[in-house]
């Protein structure tokens, strides 16, 4: 589909959207947001983008294969679990290095936050795989 | 408020199962899509419906009648994002076999079994 | 050091398949990673065994959340010796797969989802939460559908509608009971719902309960194909890579049955006298309809899919039963079962391959061409119809001595003549395939000589497994019967579970 004003504006849209989907990721500790949203944001940005133009050029703009994200963002999960393990305490317990700032609705960086990070690379990973799989098709 | 839930889950069910029951491929998945809509607003009442009321508890003024669970919407979350997974990779499914039978009804794709 | 263990038969599958996802360019990276991946997993599944038999059942809370509110991981023996059948599986499919899989699927990414599979299977033995039952077995079914659609042909598409529709409804039916149960108690723990009904039935409805129960035995039903939502079972698992179906048979199905008998044995033991009577005469129907389709068929490997849904039915008559000795000759029945259906549905693909065809019109004379081949078909087909000195003798010899003792004359009379329509329906294969001369029609291949090697390991190592079992029935039935009264006195898991880390 060509649409002179879908592609003028796509260019103003992605990067909002992108910087929205970081944000979700960020406050989604203890307000509504997390890793699941914003990945799905981020993903849609990119699914944007794919009806734009097509989806080899959205592939090709987005350079790396989205299989490979999957991998990434399971592994950051797994590493965010193990860090409880390392610490001696169960699998996935959570641990935070400024817990104080909880109450204030500023960010807290943890473990979780790691956890969601990886659930933001994994969900952009799956939506895209399938997105192009079936754009291609 | 729980009459019109408890209707709207049943009408949700019933009208995913008849959709299933077509033999339309793509009827099937939206009646896979009505069902699990229908289970989330289950899960959604057994959290019984409040009003208005704190999700988390204080620890000063504990009163366990007057707090809303939230465990069920978690578990809805969590339902939800499966059934997007799932219904994903069923859409994918069922583009793959109208591409390769070239129907979508599903009396059709058994008969190219047979042939 | 328990902590580790019981978290290990998940995590060592995800992080091969995150490896493996990694290294997709490369085709021999990713089967190095699958093959180290699936020993690591196996031997730690076999520790896990060892932990539990020695020190009793285990558990560990997963993100130190104590016990009713958080996720549980328990292993009490029954679950401990299913991820370690889960393990050994998981580990001779992997080396199977190796010559099995064509490469086109390889590439597709079939080796992570094969770890992913295996963690969804084993995170379903291992939890201790209704919920995040349903959350694993999600797990194990997305990965089904991606093995079962990997190559997409025609036949195959049809299968896979079939199975992922029928796989969805249960889910979908799990998870309503799933909500009704937490409406009722406000608990999806199952130690803690099992302590909660267990008190007092006055405060929890009957009749709530017994609709809820039927509503889990529908649903585990369909996904462990008992009778009478069966059918998508012998429609798909003929169909995909040789590889994959015995996985599936091998493991699939057994999270259902294995969910049966955890949810029925823990949960819902106000009502037996119902409830458990349900179970015995699914039991009974499941054994009589699937043998009598498998009698009807003429493909090896939908003979073998018939089978299955045949052998399910013994599984649960162990339930119905109810006495510590019938779930005793359960477990039994499901550790036989695993090893010799997955072995004969290797030795089908082994078959396929030789012989380019699963019909056993066309086949024929294999006995001649491949004696070695034979001989291992012929330990799990003679096993999978009960003759001593096989493992699946004693499995049967339990479940009829639990009958009898109970007096449910009728069920052993259908548990025995199933028996002799399955070794009727194994002696058929035998002629057909490998005893009979090979039919000399026109445009027939004929046998091609591919060396066997990846294939006849694991089915050697398989059959060496079904011979042990059967050679050593005593302490492996002793085994059974210590799990056995586990699930029939489930206060110690209750115990483990709500008072925390022992």
């Amino acid at each position: 589909m060509k649409s002179l004003i879908l592609h003028t504006a796509i260019r103003i849209v992605m990067p909002l959207l992108l910087f929205f989907s970081v944000f979700l990721l960020v406050r989604g500790h203890n307000r509504p947001g997390g890793g699941f949203v914003a990945g799905l944001v981020a993903a849609a940005s990119w699914a944007l983008y794919a009806v734009a133009h097509d989806a080899p050029a959205a592939r090709q703009a987005f350079r790396i294969d989205p299989r490979v994200l999957i991998g990434v963002g399971l592994g950051v999960i797994l590493l965010s679990g193990v860090a409880g393990l390392l610490a001696g305490r169960p699998f996935l317990a959570g641990m935070w290095l400024n817990p104080e700032f909880a109450a204030s609705g500023e960010v807290v960086v943890g473990t979780p936050l790691i956890f969601d990070t990886g659930v933001y690379l994994a969900v952009v990973g799956v939506v895209l795989t399938i997105i192009f799989v079936l754009e291609e098709e | 408020m729980q009459v019109v839930l408890a209707v709207v889950i049943g009408v949700l069910f019933s009208s995913g199962i008849y959709m299933m029951l077509r033999r339309n491929l793509l009827k099937l998945l939206i009646g896979l899509g009505l069902l699990s809509h229908s289970i989330n607003l289950l899960i959604f009442a057994s959290a019984r419906l409040m009003r208005g009321r704190p999700p988390i508890v204080d620890t000063e003024g504990i009163s366990t009648s007057g707090y809303a669970d939230p465990l069920p919407q978690a578990l809805i979350l969590t339902a939800i994002v499966i059934s997007f997974g799932v219904t994903a990779f069923a859409v994918g499914l069922a583009h793959r076999t109208h591409k390769l039978v070239g129907a979508d009804d599903l009396d059709r794709i058994s008969e190219t079994e047979r042939l | 050091m328990t902590d580790l263990l019981l978290v290990f038969p998940v995590l060592v599958p995800m992080l091969t398949a995150v490896l493996a996802l990694l290294a997709y360019r490369s085709l021999h990276g990713q089967r190095t990673v699958s093959m180290v991946g699936a020993a690591l997993v196996f031997a730690a599944d076999i520790a896990l065994l060892i932990e539990v038999v020695r020190n009793g059942i285990a558990a560990t809370r997963i993100g130190n959340w104590p016990a009713p509110y958080g996720i549980t991981f328990v292993a009490d023996e029954f679950s401990a010796l299913m991820l370690a059948l889960t393990g050994l599986i998981g580990f001779a499919v992997a080396l199977y797969s190796l010559a099995g899989i064509e490469r086109e699927s390889e590439a597709f990414g079939y080796h992570p989802v094969y770890h992913f599979l295996l963690m969804g299977v084993s995170g379903a033995f291992l939890t201790g939460d209704l919920f995040n039952l349903y959350v694993w077995f999600e797990v194990m079914l997305v990965a089904s559908f991606v093995l079962m659609a990997l190559g997409g042909e025609r036949r195959q598409m049809q299968g896979a509608i079939k199975y992922v529709a029928l796989n969805l409804i249960s889910s979908i039916l799990f998870l309503a009971a799933v909500g009704i149960l937490y409406g009722m108690a406000g608990t999806l723990n199952m130690a803690d719902l099992a302590s909660k009904f267990s008190v007092s039935d006055s405060e929890y409805s009957r009749s709530v309960l017994r609709t809820t129960s039927m509503l889990f035995i529908v649903a585990f039903g369909i996904k462990a194909a008992a009778f009478p939502l069966f059918f998508w079972l012998p429609a798909s698992y003929h169909l995909p890579a040789p590889a994959v179906s015995a996985l599936f048979a091998g493991l699939l199905t057994k999270v259902g049955v294995y969910a049966l008998i955890r949810v029925f044995t823990l949960i819902f033991v106000q009502d037996t006298g119902y409830t458990h009577t349900v179970i015995l005469v699914i039991a009974g129907l499941t054994m009589a309809t699937g043998v009598l389709g498998a009698v009807s068929q003429n493909e090896f490997r939908r003979i073998l899919s018939f089978h299955i849904v045949s052998q399910i039915g013994y599984m649960i008559m162990g339930l119905g039963l109810f006495t510590p000795l019938g779930l005793a000759a359960s477990v039994f029945y499901i550790a036989h079962h695993i090893i010799v259906k997955t072995n004969l549905f290797l030795v089908s693909g082994a078959v396929e391959r030789i012989g380019h065809s699963s019909d056993l019109k066309v086949l024929g004379g294999l006995y001649r061409a491949r004696p070695e081949l034979s001989m291992l078909f012929l330990v799990p087909a003679l096993s999978l119809a009960g003759l001593p000195p096989l493992s699946g003798f004693f499995a049967k010899l339990g479940l009829v001595k639990a009958g009898l003792i109970q007096e449910q004359y009728l069920i052993v009379g259908v548990a025995l003549a199933v028996s002799l329509l399955t070794l009727f329906s194994m002696m058929k294969i035998w002629n057909e395939a490998f005893w009979k001369a090979k039919p000399e029609r026109a445009g027939m291949l004929a046998y091609s000589d591919v060396h066997l090697r990846y294939q006849l390991t694991p089915i050697g190592l398989l059959a060496a497994v079904t011979l042990s079992i059967g050679i050593l029935a005593g302490p492996v039935f002793g085994f059974a019967e210590r799990a056995g009264n586990q699930l029939f006195q489930p206060a110690d898991y209750i115990r483990v579970v709500l008072g925390g880390v022992r």
